[in-house]
């Protein structure tokens, strides 16, 4: 079980017209986002492993500390 | 009633006015009876008309597939796009062919509503389709009914969320859909949205068979499209073609300039394409490489005394005033995108500053809108970028270019009416 979980990736998605721009996740999230001239954030489109547990943790602090719950994880099958 | 072997099919009307039910089941025929069947529609090879060129019958099974009480077809007539007229000039000569179409597709689902969406402030249209659903009412439509929306005309009320939104919540704002195939719905009932020319071809595919339809066209292009040609043409037409003709003959059928320096394919999010490729084939799968595509069947031709980049400019500015702006890449960087082209286009000290900004913002915004204008606009100032590079060159090099300070446009753009709400220098 907790080796199957590992399979595979993950990413991070945003609703863009739910989020404000004011670029919280950047700061909760910082390898996996960062913002554009406006704000808003620019994520990783590239699934990242779920084996990268530090990824996986920050991406979740991300999604609890938005504050217009914006952020979602998606899991996805093939990642590197 | 003899199924047509060429061009025209689905504009077959010369009387000038559209063809009332009684008329129009002489000229094509009645509707075959029987259960539509997706099968003939699958063997038609027919995709979208409405742009993105999807195979209808993939689109139309998702939907048959899903559960649901109520489904809808909904048929897209609202023609956005400021230099198409196609799908006006298919409904003031046909209309019952749309709503044929739209029937077959019902049947193909198992919807019994159909909801055809035009918008308010095109009177004429509206009058069309109303006495149009009316005669079918009178005559019964197989247990489908009909009914006529009028949502507000806004450039992106025709992208197929928004138009779903409307028919739901009445908002004309796209809606965000992180996963596709996403199933639209009005309440808990699935929705299959078709362009109105797409309905019309299934009107013809139901009498006539998948076959007849791929009589013309190429393989992966089946069936004949409408286009809208404006700029520098005689007149603004819009002509029935057979897919993959050369777009050089349709320019020639249009009455264009025939020595052009570039066109502009699908619409004001489609691409340039220089005048060097004007031979190859209108396609999509002979267009992809090109960087080009036939889109929602637009070509607007620009002649070698027009500025691209100025026109280009004139286009995305009236794209970012369009912008719903739900989204913050959509809503400040389509702005941002038409202050670097009209810099590049218009101030020679600006100008080497605004293109490299610009190609940094395309990359920036592309993709991250909930729905696909702010893309268009990207692909739009990609392909004038490359296509115009020489000349991009010039205006970087501070070099005068009076075509872009003229008046003469060749885009059509319309005035902007709500500019004072555009981020705008
Ligand atoms: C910004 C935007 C505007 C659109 N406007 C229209 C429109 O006015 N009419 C239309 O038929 N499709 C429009 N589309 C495409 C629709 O979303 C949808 O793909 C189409 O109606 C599906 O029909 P089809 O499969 O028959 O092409 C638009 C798309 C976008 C992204
Ligand atoms: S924290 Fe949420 S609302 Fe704020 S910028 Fe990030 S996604 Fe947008
Ligand atoms: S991308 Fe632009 S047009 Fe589309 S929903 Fe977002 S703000 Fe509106």
């Amino acid at each position: 079980m907790g080796v199957r979980r590992r399979v595979g990736g993950f990413v991070l998605l945003v609703n863009p017209i739910l989020c404000d721009g004011f670029g919280h996740c950047a700061e909760l999230a910082p390898d996996l986002v960062h913002v554009d001239e406006w704000g808003y954030p620019i994520i990783v489109t590239e699934p990242v492993a779920l084996a990268n547990l530090a990824a996986l943790e920050s991406a979740r602090y991300a999604v609890r500390g938005c504050p217009r719950q914006a952020l979602r994880i998606e899991r996805v099958h093939d990642a590197h | 009633m003899i199924a047509p072997e060429s061009v025209p099919r689905v504009l077959r009307n010369a009387s000038g006015r559209p063809l009332t039910l009684s008329q129009h089941e002489e000229c094509f025929g009645p509707l075959p009876p029987g259960a539509p069947s997706l099968d003939v529609l699958e063997a038609s090879g027919l995709t979208g008309r409405g742009g993105a060129a999807f195979p209808t019958a993939k689109k139309a099974r998702l939907i048959r597939e899903q559960r649901g009480h109520g489904k809808f077809v909904v048929v897209n007539a609202m023609e956005g796009e400021p230099a198409a007229h196609k799908d006006r000039t298919l409904i003031s000569a046909n209309p019952h062919l749309v709503l044929d179409g739209a029937q077959y597709l019902a049947g193909i689902v198992g919807a019994r509503h159909v909801a055809v969406c035009v918008s308010r402030d095109d009177p004429i249209m509206v009058n069309h389709l109303q006495r149009a659903v009316h005669e079918r009412d009178r005559h019964g439509a197989r247990g489908v009914s009909f009914e006529l929306h009028t949502p507000p005309w806004r450039y992106v009320a025709g992208e197929e969320s928004a138009l779903v939104h409307w028919l739901d919540d009445n908002e004309s704002l796209p809606q965000y859909r992180p996963r596709r195939p996403h199933i639209l719905r009005i309440g808990h009932a699935p929705v299959l949205v078709d362009n109105a020319e797409t309905c019309a071809h299934v009107g013809l595919i139901a009498r006539y068979g998948g076959d007849w339809f791929r009589r013309l066209g190429t393989p992966t292009s089946p069936g004949s499209a409408l286009v809208s040609v404006s700029g520098a043409v005689a007149r603004p037409t819009v002509l029935e073609i057979p897919l993959g003709v050369p777009v050089r003959s349709i320019l020639e059928r249009a009455g264009a300039d025939p020595d052009p320096q570039a066109v502009l394919m699908g619409g004001y999010g489609g691409a340039w394409l220089d005048a060097r490729h004007l031979d190859v084939p209108y396609a999509n799968d002979a267009l992809a490489p090109l960087g080009s595509s036939v889109g929602a069947g637009v070509i607007i031709v620009l002649p070698r005394s027009g500025c691209g980049i100025a026109e280009t400019q004139r286009i995305a500015r009236w794209m970012a005033n369009e912008s719903a702006r739900q989204c913050g890449p959509c809503a400040f960087g389509l702005p941002a995108i038409a202050e670097d082209l009209a810099r590049l286009a218009l101030d020679s000290r600006g100008a080497r500053a605004a293109y490299e900004r610009l190609v940094d913002r395309c990359g920036a915004i592309e993709g991250r809108g909930a729905c696909r204008h702010p893309d268009g606009v990207v692909r739009l100032v990609r392909s004038a970028l490359a296509v115009f590079a020489e000349h991009v060159e010039d205006h970087v090099q501070g070099v005068a270019c009076p075509a872009s300070r003229s008046t003469r446009h060749y885009s059509a753009v319309p005035s902007l009416e709500r500019e004072e709400e555009l981020i705008w220098e």
